[in-house]
């Protein structure tokens, strides 16, 4: 009943002249997303990649199971250096994002372009 | 949608996840026809999503067997949901998560449904159905055009 999540990697420049890896998912969030979104970020080389992008453009729904993996993939970013940002919430998941504090470990932009001018 | 007297849907659900959408879904469309505004609709479904997730997972234990039952009171100025399981309740009131404590390994990542149903909607209670069956969760979200 859940649709498939997808996810890809991207590898970017900032303007600035940074590698960022961008994750991009499709489909929704939740518990059975956890292969999607942990196993694709854990996947990542944790000696380059230290810019990390998530790309929830194509995402309609999260729960909270969605929001815990996030939460997992946020320790384990902090536990290697990492630092994670994310750009295409709706505003209803900018307000939830913010109403359980991931934006204190986690910058939100509203667009790709405006997050990669930022880092 | 002008309603004068308390008009009812009801839904009623297998206890397997990703049925919880069928719930949101059918609580937005009720929503959107007593005319809330679209932000008031998003808080509706992750309040309706988190109630149905908890009943199917905590209150039915995943028991295909039982079904989670959904009532949608829509009444003048306001929206009630009755989310029922077959559980034996919640007795506690949610806590707000503290991401610090999460991010540190001293709080489950898990556990925020309860407090996104509580800060999403106007008013929640969770009730111990008698003999420790039929439990629910009551929602409200009042009709606010103004705001």
């Amino acid at each position: 009943m859940q649709s498939e999540t997808k996810s890809r990697v991207d590898q970017l420049t900032s303007p600035a002249g940074h590698p960022v890896t961008v994750l991009r998912f499709e489909g929704d969030i939740a518990s059975t997303s956890k292969d999607a979104v942990l196993g694709t970020y854990q996947a990542l080389p944790k000696e380059t990649a230290k810019l990390i992008l998530l790309d929830f453009t194509k995402v309609d729904y999260i729960n909270s199971s969605g929001i815990a993996l996030v939460i997992q993939m946020l320790i384990e970013a902090a536990n290697s250096a990492q630092k994670v940002y994310a750009f295409g919430l709706s505003a209803h998941f900018v307000k939830v994002f913010t109403m359980v504090g991931i934006t204190k470990y986690a910058g939100l932009f509203p667009s790709q372009s405006e997050a990669l001018a930022a880092l | 949608m002008i309603a004068t007297k308390p008009t009812t849907v009801e839904v009623r659900l297998p206890s397997r996840m990703g049925y919880e959408k069928v719930a949101m879904s059918t609580a937005a469309a009720v929503a959107k026809l007593m005319g809330f505004r679209e932000d008031r609709v998003e808080d509706l479904k992750t309040a309706v999503a988190e109630a149905c997730i908890n009943a199917i997972e905590h209150g039915n234990r995943l028991n295909e067997k039982l079904s989670v039952g959904v009532v949608l009171s829509a009444g003048v100025d306001s929206l009630e949901v009755k989310v029922i399981d077959d559980g034996k309740g919640m007795k506690t009131q949610p806590a707000k998560p503290d991401i610090d404590r999460k991010m540190h390994g001293e709080e489950d990542p898990r556990g925020m449904g309860m407090f996104l149903i509580q800060a999403l909607v106007d008013e929640a209670e969770w009730v111990v159905g008698a003999n420790g069956k039929s439990s629910y969760v009551r929602l409200v979200i009042r009709l606010d055009k103004d705001a």
